[in-house]
Protein backbone atom coordinates (compact mmCIF):
# COMPACT_ATOMS: atom_id res chain seq x y z
CA UNK A 1 0.00 0.00 0.00
CA UNK A 2 2.69 2.44 1.24
CA UNK A 3 5.12 1.71 -1.43
CA UNK A 4 2.59 2.03 -4.29
CA UNK A 5 1.45 5.54 -3.35
CA UNK A 6 5.21 6.30 -3.01
CA UNK A 7 6.21 4.61 -6.71
CA UNK A 8 3.15 6.74 -7.92
CA UNK A 9 4.68 10.08 -6.25
CA UNK A 10 7.92 9.15 -7.82
CA UNK A 11 6.74 8.67 -11.09
CA UNK A 12 4.57 11.85 -10.58
CA UNK A 13 7.42 14.03 -9.73
CA UNK A 14 9.58 13.23 -12.68
CA UNK A 15 6.76 13.98 -15.32
CA UNK A 16 5.46 17.48 -13.68
CA UNK A 17 7.69 19.99 -14.17
CA UNK A 18 10.79 21.36 -11.72
CA UNK A 19 8.07 24.19 -10.71
CA UNK A 20 5.62 21.76 -8.54
CA UNK A 21 8.17 20.11 -6.44
CA UNK A 22 8.82 23.71 -5.09
CA UNK A 23 5.34 24.52 -4.72
CA UNK A 24 4.83 21.46 -3.00
CA UNK A 25 7.72 22.16 -0.40
CA UNK A 26 6.62 25.24 0.01
CA UNK A 27 3.30 24.08 1.29
CA UNK A 28 4.79 21.79 3.68
CA UNK A 29 6.93 24.38 5.32
CA UNK A 30 3.51 26.35 5.39
CA UNK A 31 1.43 23.28 7.20
CA UNK A 32 4.63 23.09 9.76
CA UNK A 33 4.96 26.42 10.76
CA UNK A 34 1.22 26.63 11.27
CA UNK A 35 1.67 24.03 13.69
CA UNK A 36 3.47 27.38 16.03
CA UNK A 37 0.57 29.56 15.40
CA UNK A 38 -1.14 27.17 17.96
CA UNK A 39 1.97 27.83 20.56
CA UNK A 40 0.01 31.03 22.78
CA UNK A 41 -3.34 28.96 22.82
CA UNK A 42 -1.91 27.16 26.27
CA UNK A 43 0.58 29.85 27.55
CA UNK A 44 0.27 30.41 31.65
CA UNK A 45 1.84 33.45 33.78
CA UNK A 46 2.99 31.91 37.13
CA UNK A 47 2.85 35.10 39.05
CA UNK A 48 0.19 37.33 39.07
CA UNK A 49 -0.22 39.92 36.09
CA UNK A 50 -1.61 43.24 36.99
CA UNK A 51 -5.10 43.75 36.21
CA UNK A 52 -5.79 45.85 32.65
CA UNK A 53 -8.65 46.88 33.44
CA UNK A 54 -10.36 48.49 36.62
CA UNK A 55 -13.62 48.45 38.04
CA UNK A 56 -13.88 52.52 37.61
CA UNK A 57 -13.19 51.93 34.19
CA UNK A 58 -16.67 50.97 33.50
CA UNK A 59 -19.98 53.45 32.58
CA UNK A 60 -23.10 52.41 32.62
CA UNK A 61 -24.29 55.08 30.03
CA UNK A 62 -23.61 55.93 26.66
CA UNK A 63 -23.89 59.48 27.19
CA UNK A 64 -20.60 61.67 27.99
CA UNK A 65 -20.02 65.25 28.83
CA UNK A 66 -17.32 67.18 26.56
CA UNK A 67 -16.36 65.93 23.31
CA UNK A 68 -15.15 62.18 22.13
CA UNK A 69 -17.42 59.04 22.44
CA UNK A 70 -16.31 56.00 24.78
CA UNK A 71 -13.60 55.60 25.49
CA UNK A 72 -11.61 52.55 24.03
CA UNK A 73 -13.10 49.21 24.45
CA UNK A 74 -10.97 47.02 26.99
CA UNK A 75 -9.20 43.90 25.61
CA UNK A 76 -9.58 40.88 28.56
CA UNK A 77 -5.65 38.75 27.98
CA UNK A 78 -7.89 35.88 29.47
CA UNK A 79 -10.18 36.07 26.55
CA UNK A 80 -7.11 34.91 24.29
CA UNK A 81 -6.15 31.74 26.18
CA UNK A 82 -7.84 28.54 26.57
CA UNK A 83 -5.75 28.10 29.64
CA UNK A 84 -7.45 31.00 31.40
CA UNK A 85 -10.63 29.94 30.10
CA UNK A 86 -10.05 26.56 31.44
CA UNK A 87 -9.68 28.47 34.93
CA UNK A 88 -12.27 30.34 34.56
CA UNK A 89 -14.60 27.42 34.45
CA UNK A 90 -13.18 25.80 37.29
CA UNK A 91 -12.83 28.79 39.70
CA UNK A 92 -16.47 29.08 38.20
CA UNK A 93 -17.75 25.62 40.25
CA UNK A 94 -15.09 25.94 43.50
CA UNK A 95 -15.81 29.96 43.99
CA UNK A 96 -19.28 28.78 43.65
CA UNK A 97 -20.89 30.87 41.03
CA UNK A 98 -22.91 27.86 40.18
CA UNK A 99 -24.69 28.07 43.61
CA UNK A 100 -27.08 31.08 41.86
CA UNK A 101 -26.43 30.93 38.39
CA UNK A 102 -26.31 27.15 38.12
CA UNK A 103 -24.90 25.97 35.03
CA UNK A 104 -25.72 29.05 33.05
CA UNK A 105 -29.34 28.64 32.71
CA UNK A 106 -29.82 30.36 35.85
CA UNK A 107 -32.20 30.04 38.75
CA UNK A 108 -31.26 32.35 41.72
CA UNK A 109 -29.30 34.13 39.66
CA UNK A 110 -29.89 35.47 36.32
CA UNK A 111 -28.94 33.08 33.60
CA UNK A 112 -25.34 33.28 32.13
CA UNK A 113 -25.72 31.38 28.51
CA UNK A 114 -28.60 33.63 26.91
CA UNK A 115 -28.32 36.80 24.84
CA UNK A 116 -30.00 38.94 28.06
CA UNK A 117 -27.54 41.16 29.99
CA UNK A 118 -28.76 43.75 32.86
CA UNK A 119 -24.88 45.09 33.43
CA UNK A 120 -23.36 45.10 30.35
CA UNK A 121 -22.00 42.28 28.31
CA UNK A 122 -18.25 43.61 27.82
CA UNK A 123 -15.78 42.17 29.85
CA UNK A 124 -14.92 45.45 31.94
CA UNK A 125 -19.09 45.13 32.57
CA UNK A 126 -18.52 41.66 34.26
CA UNK A 127 -15.52 42.54 35.99
CA UNK A 128 -17.38 45.31 37.47
CA UNK A 129 -20.44 43.05 38.42
CA UNK A 130 -17.98 40.31 40.12
CA UNK A 131 -15.88 42.71 41.70
CA UNK A 132 -18.64 45.41 42.65
CA UNK A 133 -21.39 43.06 43.53
CA UNK A 134 -24.45 44.16 41.88
CA UNK A 135 -28.48 44.77 43.56
CA UNK A 136 -30.96 41.70 44.87
CA UNK A 137 -28.13 39.69 45.27
CA UNK A 138 -24.70 39.26 43.96
CA UNK A 139 -22.28 39.53 46.25
CA UNK A 140 -19.08 41.95 46.02
CA UNK A 141 -15.58 39.65 45.82
CA UNK A 142 -13.75 42.40 46.37
CA UNK A 143 -10.17 41.64 47.52
CA UNK A 144 -11.46 37.72 47.76
CA UNK A 145 -10.86 37.25 44.15
CA UNK A 146 -7.31 37.96 42.69
CA UNK A 147 -7.57 40.45 39.55
CA UNK A 148 -6.10 37.70 36.98
CA UNK A 149 -9.00 35.30 38.19
CA UNK A 150 -11.52 37.68 38.03
CA UNK A 151 -10.21 38.10 34.70
CA UNK A 152 -10.31 34.20 33.96
CA UNK A 153 -13.89 34.00 35.41
CA UNK A 154 -15.02 36.94 33.13
CA UNK A 155 -13.72 34.85 30.08
CA UNK A 156 -15.88 32.08 31.38
CA UNK A 157 -18.63 33.78 31.70
CA UNK A 158 -18.64 34.93 27.79
CA UNK A 159 -17.41 31.68 26.95
CA UNK A 160 -21.25 30.31 28.06
CA UNK A 161 -23.22 32.52 25.29
CA UNK A 162 -20.47 31.62 22.79
CA UNK A 163 -18.59 34.98 22.92
CA UNK A 164 -15.11 33.47 22.80
CA UNK A 165 -13.20 32.29 19.93
CA UNK A 166 -13.60 28.34 19.17
CA UNK A 167 -10.08 27.45 20.00
CA UNK A 168 -10.16 29.28 23.45
CA UNK A 169 -13.68 28.16 24.59
CA UNK A 170 -13.55 25.12 26.82
CA UNK A 171 -14.28 21.94 25.36
CA UNK A 172 -16.75 19.10 27.11
CA UNK A 173 -16.63 18.31 30.94
CA UNK A 174 -14.28 15.49 32.71
CA UNK A 175 -18.28 14.13 34.04
CA UNK A 176 -21.28 14.57 32.48
CA UNK A 177 -22.04 17.53 30.76
CA UNK A 178 -25.24 19.32 31.66
CA UNK A 179 -25.86 21.42 28.52
CA UNK A 180 -23.82 21.55 25.51
CA UNK A 181 -19.45 22.55 25.69
CA UNK A 182 -18.84 26.33 25.94
CA UNK A 183 -16.75 25.51 22.84
CA UNK A 184 -19.87 24.37 20.52
CA UNK A 185 -22.50 27.16 22.02
CA UNK A 186 -23.45 29.17 18.96
CA UNK A 187 -22.68 32.90 19.53
CA UNK A 188 -25.40 34.79 20.94
CA UNK A 189 -26.05 38.63 19.98
CA UNK A 190 -25.62 40.26 23.60
CA UNK A 191 -29.06 42.56 24.18
CA UNK A 192 -29.70 44.81 26.94
CA UNK A 193 -32.06 43.93 29.29
CA UNK A 194 -33.60 45.33 32.18
CA UNK A 195 -33.44 43.16 35.68
CA UNK A 196 -36.86 41.41 36.10
CA UNK A 197 -39.09 42.84 38.90
CA UNK A 198 -38.49 41.97 42.28
CA UNK B 1 56.48 12.21 31.18
CA UNK B 2 54.24 10.14 29.16
CA UNK B 3 53.49 7.84 31.90
CA UNK B 4 52.18 10.50 34.41
CA UNK B 5 50.08 12.24 31.17
CA UNK B 6 48.39 8.91 31.18
CA UNK B 7 47.81 8.38 34.48
CA UNK B 8 45.94 11.40 35.71
CA UNK B 9 43.09 11.09 33.44
CA UNK B 10 43.31 7.26 34.31
CA UNK B 11 43.34 8.22 37.81
CA UNK B 12 40.23 10.74 37.15
CA UNK B 13 38.28 8.01 35.70
CA UNK B 14 38.70 5.77 38.01
CA UNK B 15 37.74 8.04 40.87
CA UNK B 16 34.33 9.46 38.41
CA UNK B 17 33.71 4.93 38.63
CA UNK B 18 34.07 4.80 41.92
CA UNK B 19 32.22 7.77 42.39
CA UNK B 20 29.31 6.57 40.61
CA UNK B 21 29.24 3.34 41.86
CA UNK B 22 29.26 4.98 45.76
CA UNK B 23 26.22 6.43 44.76
CA UNK B 24 24.19 3.36 44.29
CA UNK B 25 24.47 2.85 47.84
CA UNK B 26 23.58 6.53 48.61
CA UNK B 27 19.98 5.77 49.12
CA UNK B 28 20.57 2.55 51.06
CA UNK B 29 18.81 3.41 54.29
CA UNK B 30 16.63 7.10 54.55
CA UNK B 31 12.83 7.92 54.91
CA UNK B 32 11.92 7.22 51.32
CA UNK B 33 13.13 3.79 50.19
CA UNK B 34 11.60 0.83 49.29
CA UNK B 35 14.45 -1.55 50.38
CA UNK B 36 14.43 -0.01 53.80
CA UNK B 37 11.14 -1.95 55.16
CA UNK B 38 9.36 -0.48 57.80
CA UNK B 39 6.49 -2.74 57.30
CA UNK B 40 5.10 -5.86 56.53
CA UNK B 41 3.91 -4.74 53.14
CA UNK B 42 7.34 -3.21 52.26
CA UNK B 43 8.89 -6.25 53.73
CA UNK B 44 7.15 -8.63 50.80
CA UNK B 45 8.31 -6.04 48.25
CA UNK B 46 11.71 -5.83 49.62
CA UNK B 47 12.23 -9.45 49.94
CA UNK B 48 10.58 -9.81 46.41
CA UNK B 49 13.07 -7.53 45.26
CA UNK B 50 16.40 -8.93 46.48
CA UNK B 51 15.19 -12.02 45.12
CA UNK B 52 15.11 -10.76 41.79
CA UNK B 53 18.01 -8.85 42.05
CA UNK B 54 20.26 -11.58 43.18
CA UNK B 55 18.85 -14.34 40.37
CA UNK B 56 19.41 -11.81 38.18
CA UNK B 57 22.84 -10.74 38.80
CA UNK B 58 23.90 -14.17 39.22
CA UNK B 59 22.80 -15.00 35.61
CA UNK B 60 24.11 -12.08 34.51
CA UNK B 61 27.86 -12.89 35.82
CA UNK B 62 27.34 -16.50 34.25
CA UNK B 63 26.37 -14.73 30.78
CA UNK B 64 29.25 -12.74 31.08
CA UNK B 65 31.52 -15.00 31.80
CA UNK B 66 30.24 -17.66 29.27
CA UNK B 67 30.30 -14.87 26.37
CA UNK B 68 34.02 -13.96 27.48
CA UNK B 69 35.38 -17.70 27.32
CA UNK B 70 33.49 -17.95 23.67
CA UNK B 71 35.60 -14.91 22.77
CA UNK B 72 39.16 -16.31 23.85
CA UNK B 73 38.04 -19.84 22.26
CA UNK B 74 37.34 -18.48 18.60
CA UNK B 75 40.48 -16.04 18.35
CA UNK B 76 42.85 -18.23 20.07
CA UNK B 77 41.04 -21.12 17.81
CA UNK B 78 41.09 -19.53 14.17
CA UNK B 79 44.53 -19.22 13.80
CA UNK B 80 45.04 -22.95 12.46
CA UNK B 81 42.19 -24.64 12.59
CA UNK B 82 39.89 -25.52 9.57
CA UNK B 83 36.23 -25.13 10.04
CA UNK B 84 34.67 -27.75 10.35
CA UNK B 85 32.01 -28.52 7.77
CA UNK B 86 30.44 -31.75 9.26
CA UNK B 87 30.24 -31.75 12.85
CA UNK B 88 30.78 -35.16 14.53
CA UNK B 89 27.62 -36.75 15.90
CA UNK B 90 29.54 -36.40 19.34
CA UNK B 91 30.00 -32.97 19.26
CA UNK B 92 26.39 -32.41 18.57
CA UNK B 93 25.02 -34.30 20.81
CA UNK B 94 26.88 -32.06 23.59
CA UNK B 95 25.78 -28.80 21.99
CA UNK B 96 22.03 -30.28 22.09
CA UNK B 97 22.38 -31.31 26.19
CA UNK B 98 23.83 -27.76 26.82
CA UNK B 99 20.70 -26.22 25.49
CA UNK B 100 18.41 -28.64 27.18
CA UNK B 101 19.56 -28.02 30.47
CA UNK B 102 20.30 -24.37 30.30
CA UNK B 103 16.82 -24.26 28.87
CA UNK B 104 15.48 -26.05 31.37
CA UNK B 105 17.37 -23.47 34.33
CA UNK B 106 15.51 -20.77 32.58
CA UNK B 107 12.29 -21.85 32.82
CA UNK B 108 12.65 -23.14 36.37
CA UNK B 109 14.15 -19.85 37.33
CA UNK B 110 11.14 -18.03 35.80
CA UNK B 111 8.86 -19.86 37.52
CA UNK B 112 10.06 -19.27 40.72
CA UNK B 113 9.62 -15.78 39.91
CA UNK B 114 6.08 -16.22 39.20
CA UNK B 115 5.45 -18.30 41.91
CA UNK B 116 7.25 -15.71 44.16
CA UNK B 117 5.38 -12.59 42.82
CA UNK B 118 2.60 -14.23 43.01
CA UNK B 119 2.93 -15.31 46.74
CA UNK B 120 3.66 -11.60 47.61
CA UNK B 121 1.20 -10.09 45.49
CA UNK B 122 -1.34 -12.07 47.49
CA UNK B 123 0.10 -11.36 50.92
CA UNK B 124 -0.20 -7.73 49.87
CA UNK B 125 -4.01 -8.65 50.17
CA UNK B 126 -5.75 -7.70 53.81
CA UNK B 127 -7.27 -10.84 54.64
CA UNK B 128 -9.35 -10.14 57.56
CA UNK B 129 -10.82 -6.26 57.24
CA UNK B 130 -12.15 -6.57 60.63
CA UNK B 131 -8.90 -6.71 61.69
CA UNK B 132 -8.51 -3.28 60.69
CA UNK B 133 -7.61 -0.60 63.06
CA UNK B 134 -8.08 2.92 60.88
CA UNK B 135 -9.68 3.80 58.23
CA UNK B 136 -8.19 7.18 56.14
CA UNK B 137 -9.67 8.76 52.95
CA UNK B 138 -6.91 9.94 51.30
CA UNK B 139 -7.95 12.40 47.79
CA UNK B 140 -5.14 13.45 45.62
CA UNK B 141 -5.48 17.26 44.57
CA UNK B 142 -3.34 19.35 42.12
CA UNK B 143 -0.93 19.23 43.93
CA UNK B 144 -1.14 18.22 47.46
CA UNK B 145 -3.21 15.61 49.24
CA UNK B 146 -6.24 15.93 51.24
CA UNK B 147 -6.36 13.50 54.66
CA UNK B 148 -9.94 12.24 56.13
CA UNK B 149 -9.82 10.23 59.04
CA UNK B 150 -13.19 8.06 59.13
CA UNK B 151 -14.79 7.11 62.34
CA UNK B 152 -18.01 5.44 63.42
CA UNK B 153 -18.61 8.44 65.36
CA UNK B 154 -19.08 11.23 63.11
CA UNK B 155 -17.70 13.65 65.90
CA UNK B 156 -14.30 12.14 65.88
CA UNK B 157 -14.11 12.63 61.75
CA UNK B 158 -11.38 15.36 61.04
CA UNK B 159 -9.77 16.72 57.71
CA UNK B 160 -6.00 17.77 57.24
CA UNK B 161 -3.60 18.20 54.78
CA UNK B 162 -0.09 16.22 53.31
CA UNK B 163 0.51 14.78 57.02
CA UNK B 164 -0.71 11.30 57.95
CA UNK B 165 -0.29 10.44 61.46
CA UNK B 166 -0.67 6.29 61.96
CA UNK B 167 -0.14 4.11 65.33
CA UNK B 168 2.99 1.62 65.16
CA UNK B 169 1.85 -2.02 64.69
CA UNK B 170 -1.76 -1.30 63.35
CA UNK B 171 -2.76 -2.33 59.92
CA UNK B 172 -4.47 0.96 58.44
CA UNK B 173 -6.68 1.08 55.55
CA UNK B 174 -7.10 3.63 52.93
CA UNK B 175 -9.52 4.45 50.26
CA UNK B 176 -7.88 6.39 47.24
CA UNK B 177 -10.08 9.03 45.46
CA UNK B 178 -8.69 11.46 42.68
CA UNK B 179 -10.21 15.18 42.66
CA UNK B 180 -8.76 16.03 38.84
CA UNK B 181 -6.28 14.02 37.61
CA UNK B 182 -4.77 10.81 37.76
CA UNK B 183 -1.96 10.78 41.26
CA UNK B 184 -0.37 7.92 42.76
CA UNK B 185 0.09 6.85 46.55
CA UNK B 186 3.82 5.78 47.21
CA UNK B 187 5.30 5.53 50.69
CA UNK B 188 8.43 2.98 49.61
CA UNK B 189 9.20 2.60 53.16
CA UNK B 190 6.02 0.88 54.21
CA UNK B 191 3.74 -0.28 50.49
CA UNK B 192 3.64 -0.21 47.37
CA UNK B 193 1.98 1.97 44.38
CA UNK B 194 -1.72 2.72 44.21
CA UNK B 195 -3.20 4.69 42.15
CA UNK B 196 -5.85 7.63 43.20
CA UNK B 197 -7.95 7.64 40.03
CA UNK B 198 -10.80 10.31 39.50
CA UNK B 199 -14.68 8.47 40.19
CA UNK B 200 -13.48 5.83 41.01
CA UNK B 201 -12.54 4.44 44.69
CA UNK B 202 -9.34 2.33 45.27
CA UNK B 203 -8.17 0.78 48.34
CA UNK B 204 -5.03 0.10 49.60
CA UNK B 205 -3.53 -0.85 53.27
CA UNK B 206 -0.36 -0.41 55.46
CA UNK B 207 0.93 -1.00 58.39
CA UNK B 208 4.39 0.59 60.36
CA UNK B 209 6.41 -1.90 62.45
CA UNK B 210 9.14 0.99 64.03
CA UNK B 211 8.32 4.71 64.74
CA UNK B 212 9.14 7.29 62.35
CA UNK B 213 8.60 9.83 59.94
CA UNK B 214 8.40 8.56 56.14
CA UNK B 215 7.68 10.55 53.23
CA UNK B 216 5.82 9.61 50.67
CA UNK B 217 4.94 11.22 47.15
CA UNK B 218 2.97 11.43 43.93
CA UNK B 219 4.43 8.69 41.40
CA UNK B 220 1.76 9.05 38.46
CA UNK B 221 2.80 12.54 36.72
CA UNK B 222 -0.18 14.80 37.56
CA UNK B 223 1.08 18.18 35.88
CA UNK B 224 3.55 20.93 36.70
CA UNK B 225 3.89 20.66 40.46
CA UNK B 226 4.15 16.51 40.25
CA UNK B 227 7.59 16.25 42.06
CA UNK B 228 6.16 18.39 44.86
CA UNK B 229 3.60 16.50 45.77
CA UNK B 230 4.81 14.89 48.85
CA UNK B 231 3.36 14.28 52.17
CA UNK B 232 5.07 12.93 55.57
CA UNK B 233 3.77 9.48 57.31
CA UNK B 234 4.07 9.81 60.89
CA UNK B 235 4.66 6.79 62.99
CA UNK B 236 4.02 6.93 66.26
CA UNK B 237 3.38 4.99 69.45
CA UNK B 238 -0.69 4.26 69.92
CA UNK B 239 -0.86 7.00 73.17
CA UNK B 240 1.10 9.64 71.46
CA UNK B 241 -1.59 9.01 68.34
CA UNK B 242 -4.72 8.96 70.56
CA UNK B 243 -3.57 12.29 71.57
CA UNK B 244 -2.68 13.85 68.23
CA UNK B 245 -5.94 12.59 67.31
CA UNK B 246 -7.57 14.00 69.65
CA UNK B 247 -6.55 17.77 69.29
CA UNK B 248 -6.92 17.00 65.66
CA UNK B 249 -10.84 16.81 66.35
CA UNK B 250 -10.56 20.05 68.35
CA UNK B 251 -11.92 23.35 66.59
CA UNK B 252 -9.63 25.58 65.74
CA UNK B 253 -8.19 27.87 68.66
CA UNK B 254 -9.88 31.28 68.93
CA UNK B 255 -7.69 34.33 68.73
CA UNK B 256 -5.58 35.53 71.74
CA UNK B 257 -4.39 38.32 71.57
CA UNK B 258 -4.87 41.21 69.35
CA UNK B 259 -2.29 40.61 66.50
CA UNK B 260 -4.22 36.93 66.53
CA UNK B 261 -7.30 38.75 66.08
CA UNK B 262 -6.28 41.01 63.26
CA UNK B 263 -4.50 37.97 61.43
CA UNK B 264 -7.75 36.48 61.82
CA UNK B 265 -9.75 39.55 60.21
CA UNK B 266 -7.45 39.90 57.35
CA UNK B 267 -7.46 35.93 56.88
CA UNK B 268 -11.93 36.56 56.81
CA UNK B 269 -11.39 39.64 54.50
CA UNK B 270 -9.13 38.52 51.63
CA UNK B 271 -8.20 35.80 49.44
CA UNK B 272 -7.53 33.04 51.76
CA UNK B 273 -11.19 32.09 53.14
CA UNK B 274 -12.42 31.69 49.49
CA UNK B 275 -10.59 28.49 49.57
CA UNK B 276 -9.23 27.26 53.01
CA UNK B 277 -11.27 26.18 55.82
CA UNK B 278 -10.58 26.74 59.63
CA UNK B 279 -13.25 24.33 61.58
CA UNK B 280 -15.10 26.46 64.11
CA UNK B 281 -15.03 30.11 62.44
CA UNK B 282 -16.71 30.77 59.33
CA UNK B 283 -14.41 30.03 56.89
CA UNK B 284 -15.49 26.85 55.13
CA UNK B 285 -14.52 26.53 51.66
CA UNK B 286 -12.85 23.09 51.17
CA UNK B 287 -10.75 23.94 47.95
CA UNK B 288 -7.49 24.19 49.20
CA UNK B 289 -6.00 22.67 52.19
CA UNK B 290 -8.16 22.54 55.76
CA UNK B 291 -6.19 25.14 58.13
CA UNK B 292 -7.87 23.98 61.38
CA UNK B 293 -4.85 22.79 63.04
CA UNK B 294 -1.93 24.04 60.37
CA UNK B 295 0.35 25.69 63.00
CA UNK B 296 1.25 21.82 64.45
CA UNK B 297 2.35 20.68 60.64
CA UNK B 298 5.80 19.62 60.39
CA UNK B 299 5.51 21.21 56.35
CA UNK B 300 3.92 23.12 54.10
CA UNK B 301 3.05 22.95 50.41
CA UNK B 302 2.76 19.29 50.17
CA UNK B 303 5.86 18.75 51.95
CA UNK B 304 7.66 21.71 50.51
CA UNK B 305 9.05 23.94 52.78
CA UNK B 306 9.46 23.32 56.81
CA UNK B 307 6.68 25.34 58.72
CA UNK B 308 8.53 28.09 59.94
CA UNK B 309 7.31 31.25 60.31
CA UNK B 310 9.04 32.71 57.98
CA UNK B 311 8.62 30.44 55.38
CA UNK B 312 4.82 30.81 55.97
CA UNK B 313 4.79 34.16 55.33
CA UNK B 314 7.14 34.00 51.92
CA UNK B 315 4.65 31.30 51.37
CA UNK B 316 1.24 33.01 51.37
CA UNK B 317 3.39 36.32 49.60
CA UNK B 318 4.31 34.50 46.66
CA UNK B 319 3.95 30.54 46.89
CA UNK B 320 4.51 31.04 43.05
CA UNK B 321 8.55 31.02 43.60
CA UNK B 322 8.62 27.97 45.51
CA UNK B 323 5.79 25.63 43.92
CA UNK B 324 5.41 27.45 40.57
CA UNK B 325 1.98 27.20 38.82
CA UNK B 326 0.50 26.12 42.02
CA UNK B 327 -3.70 27.05 42.76
CA UNK B 328 -2.29 29.32 45.61
CA UNK B 329 -2.82 33.59 44.22
CA UNK B 330 -0.16 35.69 45.13
CA UNK B 331 -0.74 38.03 48.32
CA UNK B 332 -0.08 42.01 48.07
CA UNK B 333 -0.33 41.66 51.46
CA UNK B 334 1.17 44.93 54.00
CA UNK B 335 4.28 43.41 56.26
CA UNK B 336 2.12 44.37 59.16
CA UNK B 337 -1.05 42.33 58.08
CA UNK B 338 1.13 39.75 56.97
CA UNK B 339 2.60 38.58 60.03
CA UNK B 340 -0.55 39.27 61.89
CA UNK B 341 -1.70 36.74 59.77
CA UNK B 342 1.09 34.49 60.14
CA UNK B 343 0.88 35.21 63.69
CA UNK B 344 -2.71 33.38 63.20
CA UNK B 345 -1.74 30.63 61.95
CA UNK B 346 1.30 29.58 63.72
CA UNK B 347 -1.37 29.81 66.86
CA UNK B 348 -3.56 27.21 65.33
CA UNK B 349 -2.25 24.30 66.95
Amino acid sequence: MFKRISHAAALRRNVKPAGAASLRRCVSIFLCLLCFSACKREQRQFSTPPATFKSYDVTMSDIRPGVGGLPMPVQNPADQHAFDANEGKRLYSQYNCSGCHFNGGGGIGPALMDEKWIYGDRPENIYSTIVEGRPNGMPSFRQKIPDNQVQQLVAYVRSMSGQLRKDVAPTRNDSMNARRSEQRTEQKTPQQTTAPPQ
Amino acid sequence: MIETTRTIPRLISTLIAALCFASCFSSCGGIQNSINPAGPNAENISRLWWLMFIVCSIVFVFVMIALLLALRKRTTEAADRVPMLEPSEESERRRRNVVISFTTITVIVLFVFLIASYSSGRSLRLNDPTKNGLSIELTGHQWWWEVRYQDVDASNIFTTANEIHIPVGVPVMFSLRGADVIHSFWVPNLAGKKDLIPGKISTIWLQADKPGVYRGQCAEYCGLQHAKMALWVVAEPQEQFNAWRQNQTQQAMAAASDTQKRGQQIFFSTTCVMCHAINGTPAGSNIGPNLTHVGSRQMIGAATLVNTRDHLAQWIRDSQTFKPGNRMPQNNLSDADLQALVEYLQSLK
